[in-house]
């Protein structure tokens, strides 16, 4: 008689949106795996049509909560594209400032709050704070610092009200910029302990060779910079992605998987982009990297919490460098006439890779959306993470196995909201 | 809400650390996460708060009932109605956070379409899924004793309402205009000083008129104020104006009945 045990998580804690884990063990054997999506799809690629051009930012960034920017910036890079427009450099840098801020706070919130307790014991970073309050406080003290770069530049940190198509509302003054200076600098030495301290973590020692995907550039550490590359050989041009990758459907999931078309699974996110763009990121991060041991290109998934730290490390002292250089752009934004025609946007998320692609008429109305979040790239390759794990914990009690199971998805900081909310129209309404 | 309803459901708040939980419905979870995003107040507040069941912030989840639910995002499919009404019954003061459980979201521009076609141009198998008619907000099901507006929620205003609950006073959501914080604030009158179309006049105040701060028009984040005229404000733009009006009043609260009520006279 066969002996079957199920590992099942019905609603996934400490991630964005609704997710479940279900894993079967079947006679001491591997059986399904699966990371399942039941959140609600919301069908934004079906609104966007029939909407002015300009709406795209504001209304992509409800798509998700935790990473507005990203969004944001893939898509008016995306309507820029297609409208054949470049706003030039003292726009752009302020666009990679409002982005260093999102790195900030998002992988803050992940690595104090939602990924630190599963490798200390704990059910949350607030429950850690009873036995780690000036831990916990450092951790926020820094979310805060990212927050506050987004509420200057934009407005609010969440759905943030400034970016627009063509650049911003209204600039920043000097003294906003000061301000914000001196809060970065007091996050640099907390940014370099939450390096040192992450390090120390017991990292569980999990091998699992993928194909990293990212933006590569070679002058900068990407945000919405550069050409898509791979660990194995990919390099294009943004707009060939779709060229390169195909979205699946999968039945028991409300959401889309992409793949590489020749073949198959893929990872984005940081470790991905720290494997394809450390020799360009800030030397006191590529140094606090080296010092933590950090290796480019290991493939040990647990590993992404130390590439998190070194990140916002990084985006700390961009942000310092860009405030430094600053010169104020001429104007507050330049004009964006609509073109008939298609264009391709992508920035690299917290999450990783995030693509847009929009279709708009001569009079500026979206006649077609694509939008490939991070997590429908990641899904894939988080089950295969969830197999390697497994069986490499099989002896272990359920409660310990399911314990090991969710910190390996949480590796991958899964947006849940992001990935539900892209399902492609696969017929057109004429 | 009626203060009778704030004071007799706080009476027992007063006497013990009151348990608060967290409920998504569809929405983008920016909400919920106004309360992470708390950062100097957060551990304060749950000290104040026992959050005995907030999946996106823990592990723990405890079983209700709860004093206070926090509901965020719209009812979308059958199972999530069915969810809210157990949420309703396990809470004991019921308190809407955001634009999608208040007037069903960005995802309710959806409720003038035919869903069943919409979700089989969606998916190869939509029998997957049971998607409804509509996008709606909470109060269309069940009762809610506080909403708060916004997409997202002001995080000061959902901390203050918080408080009010502890204190056992009702909470001060403002329902008139933006334009009277752009007056308190000073900021000049981006339509009348640059002719920007501007929601302001007709959306509720809460979000300290941000907008015109950053030289843009008002974009209607915050639904309907008290009062909603918009044939006079329609009245002062041009062909383009009028159009950029009328999308605000179709974006993050185009199922609230005011906007709606609006859009048809633009």
């Amino acid at each position: 008689m066969s002996e079957t045990r199920t590992i099942e998580v019905g609603y996934l804690a400490r991630v964005e949106g609704e997710g479940s884990l279900r894993a079967e063990v079947i006679d001491g054997e591997l059986g399904n795996v699966e990371f399942s999506i039941f959140e609600p799809p919301r069908f934004f690629e079906a609104f966007l049509r029939g909407r002015r051009f300009t709406e795209a930012p504001d209304i992509t960034s409800r798509i998700c909560g935790i990473c507005p920017i990203a969004y944001q910036m893939s898509s008016v890079t995306a309507m820029e594209d297609v409208c054949g427009v470049d706003v030039g450099d003292p726009l752009h840098e302020l666009r990679r400032l409002i982005y260093c801020g999102e790195y900030i706070e998002s992988h803050a919130l992940h690595i104090y709050l939602l990924h630190v307790p599963d490798f200390l014991g704990y059910e949350s970073g607030i429950a850690m704070a009873a036995d780690h309050r000036a831990v916990v406080e450092r951790g926020l003290r820094l979310k805060q610092t990212g927050n506050e770069i987004i509420r200057v530049l934009g407005g609010r940190e969440i759905h943030p009200v400034n970016v627009r198509v063509g650049g911003f509302w209204r600039l920043p003054t000097r003294k906003d910029l000061d301000g914000l200076a001196t809060e970065l600098d007091r996050a640099r030495d907390e940014a370099a302990e939450t390096v040192r301290w992450v390090s120390q973590l017991n990292i569980p020692d999990v091998t699992r060779p993928v194909e990293f995907v990212a933006l590569s550039d070679p002058d900068r550490y990407p945000f919405t910079e550069g050409r898509i590359r791979s660990s194995r050989g990919i390099d294009i041009d943004v707009s060939e992605w779709n060229e390169v990758f195909v979205e699946q459907h999968v039945e028991r999931s409300n959401a889309l998987h992409a793949v590489i078309r020749e073949r198959g699974m893929y990872a984005v996110g940081p470790t991905a982009r720290f494997a394809l763009n450390h020799e360009v990121i800030q030397p006191v991060a590529a140094r606090a990297a080296a010092e933590a041991g950090l290796e480019p290109g290991v493939p040990n998934p647990f590993q992404s919490i130390i590439v998190r730290a070194v990140e916002t490390l990084h985006a700390v002292e961009e942000a310092l460098a860009i405030i430094d250089a600053y010169e104020p752009p001429v104007e507050a934004s330049i004009p964006v006439d609509p073109v008939a025609g298609v264009g391709h946007g992508a920035s690299e998320a917290p999450r990783g890779l995030l693509y847009h692609r929009y279709g708009i008429r001569a009079d500026g109305e979206i006649a077609e959306a694509q939008i490939v979040p991070p997590t429908s790239q990641n899904q894939l390759s988080i089950e295969a993470d969830l197999r390697e794990v497994l069986v490499a914990n099989l002896d272990k009690p359920d409660a310990e196995l399911q314990w090991i199971l969710e910190q390996a998805i949480r590796n991958y900081d899964p947006c849940i909201s992001c990935a539900t909310h892209f399902l492609r129209l696969e017929i057109d309404r004429g | 809400m009626t203060r009778r309803a704030v004071s007799r459901s706080s009476r027992g708040l007063r006497d013990r650390r009151p348990t608060l939980a967290v409920f998504k419905f569809a929405s983008c979870d920016g909400c919920q996460l106004s309360i992470l995003d708390a950062e100097d107040q957060l551990l304060a507040v749950t000290e104040a708060i026992d959050i005995i069941n907030f999946p996106e912030a823990s592990s723990r989840i405890l079983p209700g009932p709860y004093d206070i639910g926090l509901v965020e995002g719209s009812v979308t499919t059958s199972h999530d109605l069915e969810r809210l009404l157990e949420v309703r019954e396990q809470c004991g003061l019921l308190v809407t956070i955001g634009a999608c459980a208040m007037s069903g979201g960005i995802q309710a521009l959806r409720n003038a379409r035919d869903v069943d076609e919409l979700a089989a141009m969606v998916y190869p198998n939509p029998e997957y899924f049971d998607v409804l008619e509509e996008s709606t907000p909470a109060s269309r099901h069940v009762r809610v004793d506080v909403e708060i507006p916004g997409c997202p929620v002001n995080r000061r205003g959902l901390v203050d309402v918080l408080g009010a609950l502890l204190a056992g006073r009702r909470p001060a959501l403002p329902t008139h205009s933006v334009c009277i914080e752009c007056k308190i604030r000073g900021t000049t009158c981006v339509m009348v000083a640059k002719g920007q179309p501007c929601l302001g006049p007709v959306t509720r105040a809460g979000c300290g008129a941000l907008c015109p701060s950053y030289a843009r028009g008002c974009y209607g984040c915050f639904g309907p104020a008290d009062v909603v005229n918009v044939a006079s404000l329609s009245a002062q733009f041009d062909t383009e104006g009028k159009a950029t009006i009328k999308a605000g009043l179709q974006s993050f609260n185009v199922g609230a009945p005011a906007f709606e009520e609006a859009a048809r006279h633009v």
